[in-house]
């Protein structure tokens, strides 16, 4: 757990800490610009908090405090109930994660040295710190082979699996990450973010997560904290709730548009009954989709699984890849109220498919069978039975 | 004068032997440039570190560099005069060429190690104090190597200037291959003059050529980027750059489940 008890940054005294957190923060160098104003808050054991907010509301600030590369004002941060203030800063350093947003990854050291560096820090033998960094950089989605090439060669997503190896590499109870995912494009950014919540499931860290994209801190944080200009807490709480009950019209503009339809995301699909769906698999003959009988057909593959709608006017010979309509999504069966109600919305047919988990097509749902579930949610939450951040995932 | 000459010069035995014979020569000019170099390295490194890794101070390094423009000559004669009535040995000439001569390595050696630890990534750096790097070892296991190539440079263009100009100590009566040049104009021996400049200048592009293999040796492959091109001409033999990168490759959209 890392604890902020009343913790203020104000620029322009003494030890202003870094140069980098001041010019990210102290907005041009204002003699006591406050960065971070009497910060309170709770990053839970296991869980990932986000600090999310505009430029210069001190969310970077706030992050570079827990590890001391910035020294607060006033107040205390303790990690795990010990004050951060009263140990060797080396020590403490070495016993948490550190990822940044360019990595930062050491361009003379290969792969696995960099992976090798806190556990050398700290005296682990040369040969069962390789082992253990050759197991993370698997653990991380990379390719052994990998290890021995130096950062150089790398593409900017590989570069950030490395510095998460490297972070995880001592196997620290906590985790600080500084925007780790802003600096790739959005496709690479989806597999990190969907890779890190795979990892966080199986390693379940403390974690405190900076970014500026509020997107990024509904999808991640277990809890969300949303700071204004000049390092207040406007907001704390399980996205759901952010999104749902803005506290204040700052927090309702940083949190965007399509609040309504996005906290869908956080509510599981219930039990809905599917339509069975006629399928023709890819490779069927003109005649069989048309004995369809229906203008959209439903193509799958061998195992079963969804590939696509094909319109049966269009078919001619036979159903190939190439005539598949590639705009709808499939839904799963735990997935979440967002993903049927997109399913169905982005179906060619106007019926959303709904797949199992063994990626099996289950059945169809229109759009107007998911919006009575979405209905009876409400009445459900404002009566207060359904618990708030009913995660999906 | 003619080649024949220069040749007939290098090849008369005399040359080869004796306190003035080329190999003495040589090793005296070399003892000079070593000499030099190592006193100098111990004066760059720790500042040059010092000023690079604390950022303070940085004025020393322009100072430094504004040094070169004092001639050597003059100064060395400056130096004898003021150095010389108070030493009782042949060190009341090598003290003062020495000094004059370190005076000249010392800027470039000093801007190289400087330049090269202000070019490490601030994220690299950044990333090694956060993962808690004390001071020292944030400058020796970091900073350090990634500023060798431009340190190594520094070195190269010190050692370049030192050996051409340690010639000069030939005129307060020191030895080294200087002395070709101070004799040869005294008694009007062109040969001798042309034959002891083709020396320096061979002993000046044989140091640099080892510098320079020094550099390939010692500076990381992944800073050099020697490995980056040995590796992609090896994958692309073997067909693996032109396969997409399963890690990285987007999934098609009708395959996604977008759950949030």
């Amino acid at each position: 757990m890392i604890r902020f008890e009343g913790v203020t940054k104000r620029y322009g005294d003494a030890d202003s800490g870094s140069a980098d957190g001041g010019s990210r923060a102290g907005g041009g160098g204002d003699q006591g610009a406050v960065a971070v104003d009497n910060l309170t808050l709770e990053a839970p054991t296991g869980q990932i908090t986000v600090l999310v907010g505009p430029s210069g509301c001190g969310k970077t600030t706030t992050l570079r405090m827990v590890n001391r590369m910035i020294t607060p004002t006033s107040g205390t941060i303790s990690v795990n109930g010990r004050d951060t203030a009263s140990m060797d800063v080396a020590e403490l350093r070495r016993g948490m994660g550190y990822v940044i947003q360019h990595a930062g990854l050491f361009p003379h050291r290969t792969v696995v040295d960099n992976v090798m560096t806190v556990p050398r820090l700290l005296g682990v033998d040369k040969r069962q710190a390789r082992a253990r960094a050759m197991e993370l950089i698997e653990r991380v989605g990379l390719d052994p082979a990998m290890a021995r090439r130096y950062p150089a060669q790398l593409s900017g997503g590989q570069q950030q699996r490395v510095g998460v190896a490297r972070a995880l590499a001592a196997d620290p109870p906590v985790m600080l990450m500084d925007e780790p995912f802003s600096a790739v494009d959005p496709v690479v950014r989806e597999q990190l973010q969907n890779e890190f919540l795979r990892l966080q499931s199986e390693l379940g860290k403390t974690i405190l997560f900076v970014t500026h994209d509020i997107d990024e801190a509904v999808k991640l944080g277990d809890q969300v904290a949303v700071l204004r200009v000049g390092g207040v807490l406007a907001q704390l709480a399980p996205p759901a709730t952010l999104l749902a009950d803005p506290v204040d019209d700052f927090v309702a503009g940083f949190v965007g548009r399509d609040r309504g339809y996005r906290a869908l995301s956080f509510a599981a699909a219930p039990e809905l009954s599917l339509t069975d769906e006629p399928t023709v698999r890819l490779g069927a003959t003109a005649e069989q989709v048309r004995a369809v009988g229906s203008p959209w057909v439903l193509a799958v593959g061998d195992a079963g699984e969804p590939v696509g709608w094909v319109r049966a006017a269009a078919v001619d010979h036979e159903v190939t890849r190439d005539l598949l309509h590639r705009g709808g999504t499939v839904a799963s069966t735990s997935g979440s109220l967002r993903a049927l109600l997109d399913a169905a919305l982005s179906s060619p047919s106007g019926r959303g498919v709904v797949a199992g988990d063994d990626g099996r097509l289950v059945g169809t749902i229109t759009a107007a069978e998911v919006v009575p579930a979405i209905e009876a949610r409400r009445t459900a939450t404002t009566a207060g039975e359904v618990p708030e951040g009913a995660s999906t995932r | 004068m003619s080649p024949a000459t220069i040749w007939a010069w290098f090849t008369d035995p005399a040359q080869w032997s004796g306190a003035d014979g080329i190999p003495n020569r040589l090793a005296e000019h070399l003892a000079y440039t070593a000499i030099t170099l190592v006193i100098g390295l111990l004066i760059a490194i720790p500042l040059g570190a010092w000023v690079g890794h604390t950022g303070r101070l940085r004025w020393l390094v322009t100072g430094a560099n504004a040094m070169r423009a004092v001639p050597s000559l003059g100064l060395l004669f400056a130096v004898s005069m003021f150095v010389g009535p108070l030493i009782q040995s042949d060190l009341a000439f090598v003290i003062p060429s020495i000094v004059v001569l370190v005076l000249l390595a010392v800027p470039p050696l000093l801007s190289g190690i400087y330049a090269g630890i202000e070019s490490v990534d601030p994220a690299a750096r950044d990333a090694a104090r956060g993962m808690g790097m004390t001071g020292w070892q944030v400058l020796t296991r970091v900073e350090l190597p990634c500023a060798l190539p431009l340190s190594l440079s520094g070195l190269r263009s010190a050692t370049l200037q030192v050996i051409a100009t340690a010639t000069i100590a030939a005129s307060v009566s020191l030895g080294g291959l200087g002395r070709y040049l101070i004799d040869g104009l005294a008694s009007r021996d062109y040969v001798q003059m042309v034959c002891g400049s083709i020396l320096v200048a061979v002993l000046a592009l044989v140091a640099d050529l080892l510098l320079a293999a020094l550099e390939r040796y010692a500076v990381s492959p992944g800073i050099s980027g020697r490995s980056v091109g040995v590796a992609r001409s090896r994958s692309s033999r073997t067909g693996e750059a032109s396969r997409p990168d399963p890690v990285e490759a987007p999934r098609s959209i009708s395959t996604a489940s977008p759950t949030t």
